[in-house]
Parts: C-alpha cells; structure tokens; sequence
C-alpha cells in the first residue's frame, strides 16, 4: 500500500520543481481538449476558478453547487485579505520568504514543494485578479495598497476593504459566468454530490442529487474536481456557513480517496462569542483587526468592571508580552490558546467568562476614527448589529471559534487523490497549510489551485491516461445511484423523535469538549465512546420531516450530519493516535509552558486514512515529510 | 439587554410548491432571546414545528453574516425587514418589541419564480451577469498588478458598487420589480476601472438586454430599491448605467466582418 502514497514531487531544487513539472506534463493540444469532459463539484474560490480556467482552455465543464447561486458559496465571507509575495511594500518579501513563514506557521507539517509552489505563483494571482477587475484597496497614487496578517513580519495582504473574500469570489465567479456565456461550462445549481463513480480504478462521474425536485442525476466525466470546501461544522457552531458540509468530500473518501490529518482545525482567535442556546453559527471577526487592536484582559482574576474604568496598569496586554516581536499578530493558533488559558484562569471578560478584549482606543487616537472605518468599517457595523455594543466606544469582546480545517483529502503533488482521476482543491484538500494555516492563506490556496494549478495536472492526467469511453448507462453509475437512493429512503423512514439540529448540536458538544482546542488522551478516548453511540441514535431516533421528491432543507441536513459523525470519529482517532502537539492539534500531554512540542522523531509525516468499511476501523497510513529547505526548528514568536 | 426575551406572533406565507396555492399559517415565537438573529429565532421556531410532525418554513440562508445573498424575504411589507443596511440574517431581535405582530412573505416577482415557503428562484439575475458582468481576461494574460494604475477615488467607488451581494432585495422593493439597480452596480464596478472599459459597450447593451429577457420591470427611479438594499447601492449607479446604455447605442461600432489577420 505505500506506493499509494506516491507524493510525486518532482526532481530539481525547490525553485524549480514546478518548472520542471510544467515542462514535463503531458500535454492535450487544442482540438482534443473540447473532447475531454471535467466535472467540479463546488463553486467557491478553488472551484469557479478552476471551472473558469478549464472551460477557457476548451475542455467541456459540468460545474455544480448546492447553493441557488454560484455566487453564494462560503469563500465569499472571507474578510482580511490575500497573501502574495510582490514586495510592493518594499519590506523584505520575496517567494522564499513567503514559502518560509508559511512552513513554519504550518509548524512543519506540510510539504515543502507544494507550499514553495503556491508562494511561488501568489503573485500570479493578484496580477489576474486585478485584470479581471477586483477592487482592491490602493493608495493615493494609484498602487494596491497591503496590510499585514499574523505570523508574518512584512506586509504582503491585499485586500478589499473587509470583503475580500466577496471581491475575490465574484471575480473567479464572473470568469466562470463568461465561460457559462460561451458554452465551455454547464452550470447545475442546487445539486448535493452525493457519490462518486468509480470506473476501471479512475473517478469517472458522480451522483446527485436535485434539491428542489429530489430527483436523482448520474453525470459522466473524464476526470472530476471536488472543491467543497472544509468541515469545521462537524463542530456544528463554527464561522463557516450553514451548508459547509463534508458530505461531498466524505462521500469520495468512501470509493477510496484517502483523509489527511483530520485532527487538523483551526480554531480562529477572534470570533464573537457565544450568545445563547438558540445560536446557530459564529461569527468571525477578521485578523486583519489585530493590526490595529489591541488584546487584553484585566490582570486581577475576577475583576468585572467596565473596560474603560480599568487603568491601563491593571490591563494584560498578554500577545505583547508573551510574544514581543509578533505582539498581537501573533499567528492564530497561539493567538487562539493565549485566549484559552487566560479565561481558564478566571481574568476572561463577558458574564460567560469567555472572552478577552481587543481594543481600538489607541489606534482611534493614533490615526482618528475616520481611518479606522476606512479599514475596517463594515467589521465594525457588523459587529454593532450583532451584539449592540459599537466598537468605536468600547472594546469589541471576542473569543476562539472553529473557523478553517486544514485537513481535508489526501493529495499528491498534482492535487489528484488516491483515487485516479479524481482531483481535490481549496480547503478540501489537506495540501498546503500543515497543522496550522496563516491568515490571508486560503484565498490564495483556493485561487492557486484554481487557477494555476489545476489546469496543467489536469491537462497531464487527461493526456497521458487511457479512458474508455463510459455513459450513465454504466452499471456502476446505476448502482451508486441506487445506493444514493437507498440511503435516503432509509433516513426518511426512521421517523424518530429528535430533530437534525438536536443531534448535530451535541455532536458539536463531544467535539468541542474533547476535540477543539485542547485533546487529550483520556478526553478523546472519552469521546471515540461517544460518538458511536450518537451515531445509534441518529440511525435510529432521527426525524425528517415531508417527503424526499421535492425540497427538503431537513433531508438536507440530515445527510450531512450523518457524514459528520462518521467524520468526528475519524478526527478523535487522528487526534489519539499523534501523540504530539503541533500547531492547531494541541495535546495537552505534549507541551513546554503552554506552547506545542513536536515530536518530529515519531510524526513528522501525514496521518492519511483509508477507509475500510462502514462500522470497521479506517487504516492509518503513512507519508513521510521531508524538510531540505526550511530546517526543522521549535516554532517561536517571542 | 443580555437576558432580555421577547413573545411574537409571525404570519408566515406558506406554500409547498411553485404550483400549489399559498396562504398564511400563524404561528407563536415564544421566548425569544433579544440577541439572537431573525434566522435563529425562525430557527426556533422551525424545531417547535418539527417537533409536531409538520414540515419547517423554507427560507434560503447560508453565512448569516450579511455577505452571501442567499437570505431575504419581506417582513411587514419592507424586504429584509425594518433596519436599514441590514440582511434579514443580521437583523437581531433587540429591533422588535414584546408582543409585536409579523407577516413574513417571499420576494415577490415575476422574474423570481416561487420555490417553496419564503424561498424564490433567483437565478436571472445570474443570466444577466453571464450576459456581460465580466472582464475578458483569460488566465496567463495578465500584466503586473501595479502596471495600471488606479486612481484612489476610482477604486474605491468601484469597490462601492461591488459589494452587492445579489440578494434581490432591490427587485422586491420595486413596484415594477426592476433589476436595475443590481443590474447597473455591476455595469458601475467594472466601467469605473481602466481594465472594465474595453468592453463598456457591449457589458451595457447585452446586460440591459438581459435584464428586460428575464422579465424584470423598467426604473422609474423611485428609489425604493436603494432604500432597501443592505449594501446601500447607491441610485447614481442606475443614472451610470442608462448613460453608459445610450451612449453604447448611439456609438457602437459595427463588428469587423473580415475579423482579424489569419
């Protein structure tokens, strides 16, 4: 089974593996492309961008979403900005550097190629972004203008004022409408994917199903893109959107694409906290803030008292002290456990007791209120019409969230899965971010993959591999649809007592408890018991309302906690089994004064999971990394 | 006001499927907590419906951030409810009083085909962006970032026009359902860079173009779209527009029959 594992990372020193690569793909001249059919499950970043590309170069593009718009898909929300290594701002920046900060933040956990790769064709992005018209913010005379994210010490983000999630996504959006416009891509909106077809060994379609009319579709392709995104609702509350699910990725990992480090979350630092019972999601408030805020809490355990009645000498400004030299830009996972251990020490703020302020006073002093609303004004409206406090006046309150899953698929360096043929990009891959991801990096991963990645291993995985020609007639399209079919009767026919939410809610508990931002052995053995017992009583008590031939939110949803569960259990065996902390996977067991000790002896490689069967234990694999180029060293921004 | 609850009653516009005839079904919020959203309190009641066996009220939704368009509906008659620049999923329960009396109806529109419950169909305005929303340039063409420069005010205003989210809102404020003022953000954002004008002509005419084929209604300019859009689109957008739409007609140059060299 190792050679399953096959990085194919290609020959030559780290600046010119994707020189080489692109030279020695096999290529598939013009005529021939229109011949050859793709299909991309998802439309956010990764996979509008790569559905825009594909259908630009001549290949004929089947794009779906569960979404009613293409437009809607959750890379929209993205607010901070976009990493590339331009140097505009004159500071020091280069690929290298790029490429460096984005190893180490990762804490040594992703591979070097595809990392050097990305910061290698960041600045490709911002040049094609910009010409497909995104309205970055400039400066007076003219040029784009950047800011800085955490874990970085230049200032190498582009940006949108707080949307640039929306801005970035409306372009590869608007490329992909061009491309619907001129008949390269075929758009099929409101589809969940619900199965892939496997043929011969190669991906060659999938299942879906219709959510306005149920029905059940089969499509064939010669190679198929999954883009739908991350998992952080297996948490259930989390930043990302209600429909974020990892059905489609969940699905694929079933015919035989390997998870890679599922235990692999990002739990964001500033978030708004919990209101209530009746909360369905969190929102983020972006990092971009902390070039500006400042985060504290009072010194005094206990003390209650109204921010502005606390004098500064009796404030913790506890990023700058730990970390002097990264202050508050210190990079998000250990931004996100500072903010932990001072609420368990009782100096949290709020009446919950979880969450730590994050000031603007001095930066409102320094630069004037107009310039703060500039950079951040639609932050701040946000956040003063969900929590009523105006952000101007009093310091926002915030506290971690499950925000962005750097786990995901297991792929090689040409992004194609252990399933031949099937190709995984943005967050659904594991790829590029290690055990923890810096801010401003997913935009650019989603629109790499996308844009520039994709559209030649694709191109080499069409032209050197010999497909038969299949239809939907196939047995094997037949009979994933029927199990498709089965599967939802069997859910609509449990008629149970407990709502889709209730179960999804206490899944969320077991993996924020034992799985979220601390683990350790006992907790996530704890929970490994848990969860098959919840998974009994969704198959057995779960209620869905109507009937499955028409809209059916709660079908919907109950089909994705379903794969959540199954998921969860996967994550605590990840998480039990590497018995180490590093970046966003923190064991408790493995620590020096609160920060995460790696044990590079014993795992410094990738956890991929094969799956082995329903109720049966998936089986660990392993891919060893390598590190020529950034050396192996303790993480630290002090 | 943490701790704070509230007891509403909702009208809520009910109705299976595109072809079934809808009506209103009254139904009790009980407990509602002054921080949460519009959503979660309809969440709420969704579980309370679910609870007896019933089917829950449809209604798209999906960041509940204010950002991704998929929400909105009309509350008492005002898309997206009472507080200006606010999506439905953002309105929060501290905006209504105890005991108030809601009627929750979809968009209503002729381009907007009825789905289910609170939720319509969309998708012309996504014709109409494939119709010209865009600019021509295919991946490996483009030249530095900062090889064009754009004026300070241009770009910020373009960005301006850019953040609508596409929701609707604007069509089922107007009375005679226009998309005009989605229609023209779009035509605003790419027209105010230097990358959007060489294609200005084509965008205005197959965009308008697009717009009238969906069905959607002509402007009158009343404004009542720019009073309901969450992202306050502005109205000088349309005003853009119709001058880029008559200019484009009047100046608009035959295509080249012989095409290019070859």
């Amino acid at each position: 089974m190792a050679n399953k594992l096959d990085s194919k990372i290609p020959s030559g020193d780290i600046e010119s593996k994707w020189s080489n690569a692109k030279f020695d793909y096999k290529l598939v001249n013009p005529a021939n492309k229109r011949k050859h059919s793709v299909i991309v499950v998802g439309t956010g970043l990764a996979g509008a961008s790569a559905a825009a590309s594909l259908g630009e170069l001549g290949y004929k593009v089947k794009a779906f979403c569960v979404h009613e718009s293409p437009r809607r898909a959750h890379s929209v929300a993205a607010q901070g900005g976009i990493n590339a290594a331009k140097n505009y701002q004159n500071d020091g920046d280069s690929t290298y550097r790029l490429f460096y900060d984005t190893v180490k933040g990762g804490d040594f956990r992703a591979r070097e190629a595809n990392v050097y790769r990305l910061a290698e064709v960041s600045a490709n992005i911002i040049d094609q972004m910009v010409a497909q018209g995104v309205p970055f913010a400039r400066e007076y005379g003219g040029t784009l203008a950047n800011r800085s994210f955490g874990g970085a010490q230049v200032s190498r983000t582009f940006y949108a004022r707080g949307q640039t999630g929306q801005q970035l996504l409306l372009g590869a959006y608007s490329e992909m409408m061009r491309q619907v416009d001129a008949g390269t891509v075929e758009l099929r909106t409101r589809r969940e994917m619900l199965d892939v077809v496997v043929i011969d060994g190669k991906a060659r379609g999938i299942i879906v199903r219709n959510l306005l009319t149920g029905e059940i579709e089969s499509h064939e392709a010669d190679a198929v893109v999954i883009a739908s995104g991350g998992y952080s609702n297996v948490f259930f509350l989390s930043t990302n959107a209600m429909n974020c699910a990892v059905t489609a990725a969940w699905k694929a990992h079933k015919r035989g694409a390997y998870f890679a480090n599922p235990c692999y979350t990002q739990i964001h630092p500033t978030c708004i906290p919990v209101h209530g019972e009746n909360q369905s999601k969190l929102t983020l408030m972006s990092e971009s803030l902390r070039n500006d805020g400042r985060v504290w809490v009072p010194k005094a355990v206990g003390d209650k008292r109204h921010p502005s009645d606390i004098p500064e000498s009796e404030r913790d400004y506890y990023l700058e002290r730990v970390y002097p030299s990264f202050g508050n830009l210190a990079p998000r996972d250990v931004a996100s456990r500072q903010a932990k251990y001072r609420c368990d020490e009782g100096r949290g703020v709020n009446e919950s007791g979880k969450a730590v302020y994050l000031d603007f006073a001095d930066s409102i002093k320094r630069l004037g209120e107009d310039k703060i609303s500039e950079r951040y004004g639609n932050l701040f409206e946000m956040y003063d019409k969900i929590t009523g406090d105006n952000p101007y006046k009093m310091p926002m309150r915030i506290y971690p969230a499950p925000h962005y899953t750097m786990g995901g698929l297991w792929v090689d360096y040409n992004l194609e899965s252990t399933v031949p043929g099937l190709f995984i990009a943005g967050e659904a891959n594991f790829s590029d971010h290690g055990a923890n991801r810096l801010g401003a990096s997913a935009l650019m991963q989603g629109l790499a993959d996308g844009y520039f990645v994709l559209p030649y291993t694709l191109g080499n995985y069409l032209g050197g591999t010999k497909l038969e020609k299949v239809t939907t007639t196939h047995d094997a399209f037949k009979s994933a649809a029927d199990g498709v079919k089965q599967e939802i009767s069997k859910m609509m026919g449990i008629k149970g007592n407990r709502t889709v939410d209730s179960i999804h809610k206490e899944l969320g508990n077991i993996m924020w408890e034992y799985c979220g931002m601390g683990r350790n052995e006992a907790g996530l053995k704890k929970a490994l018991q848990e969860i098959p017992k919840l998974k009994e009583e969704f198959w057995n008590n779960v209620r869905i309302p109507g009937e499955a031939n028409y809209l059916n939110v709660e079908l919907e949803k109950a089909g994705r906690v379903a794969d959540f569960i199954e998921l969860g259990e996967l994550m605590c065996r990840d998480a039990l089994e590497r018995n180490e902390s590093c970046g966003g996977h923190y064991r408790e067991e493995y620590q020096v004064d609160g920060e995460a000790k790696r044990d590079d002896a014993n795992f410094c490689h990738v956890a991929a999971w094969e799956y082995t069967g329903d109720n049966k234990p998936a089986t660990r694999h392993k891919e060893e990394l390598t590190f020529d180029n950034v050396h192996l060293a303790t993480r630290s921004y002090k | 006001m943490a701790g704070k609850h509230l007891n509403l009653t909702l009208k809520v516009w009910r109705q299976k499927g595109p072809k079934d005839q809808g009506g209103f079904v009254e139904y009790q919020a009980k407990n509602v907590s002054v921080d949460a959203s519009f959503l979660e309190m309809l969440d709420a009641v969704n579980e309370e419906i679910i609870g007896k066996g019933e089917e829950p009220i449809a209604f798209d939704h999906d960041c509940r951030e204010g950002i991704c368009g998929a929400c909105g509906f009309v509350i008492d008659g005002e898309a997206h409810g009472p507080m200006r620049t606010t999506t439905v999923c953002q309105l929060h329960m501290r905006n209504f009083n105890d005991g108030a009396v809601l009627t929750l109806e979809p968009f209503r529109a002729a381009a907007f085909p009825m789905i289910q419950d609170l939720m319509v169909n969309r998708s012309g305005l996504d014709r109409i962006i494939s119709a010209g929303g865009y600019i021509s340039a295919n991946v490996g063409n483009a030249v530095d970032a900062n090889a064009n420069l754009v004026p300070k005010a241009d770009a910020d205003e373009a960005m301006s026009s850019a953040t609508c989210i596409g929701c609707g809102a604007c069509v089922a404020a107007c009375k005679n359902a226009s998309a005009a003022l989605f229609t023209s953000a779009k035509i605003s954002h790419m027209v105010l860079l230097p990358q959007g004008k060489v294609e200005r002509q084509e965008r205005a005419i197959r965009m308008v173009g697009a717009m009238d084929a969906e069905g959607f209604g002509a402007c009158t300019t009343t404004g009542a779209c720019e009073a309901a859009c969450p992202k306050d689109i502005q109205l000088t957008n349309i005003s853009r527009m119709n001058r880029e739409f008559f200019s484009a007609n009047m100046t608009k140059r035959e295509k080249h029959k012989d095409g290019g060299a070859g």
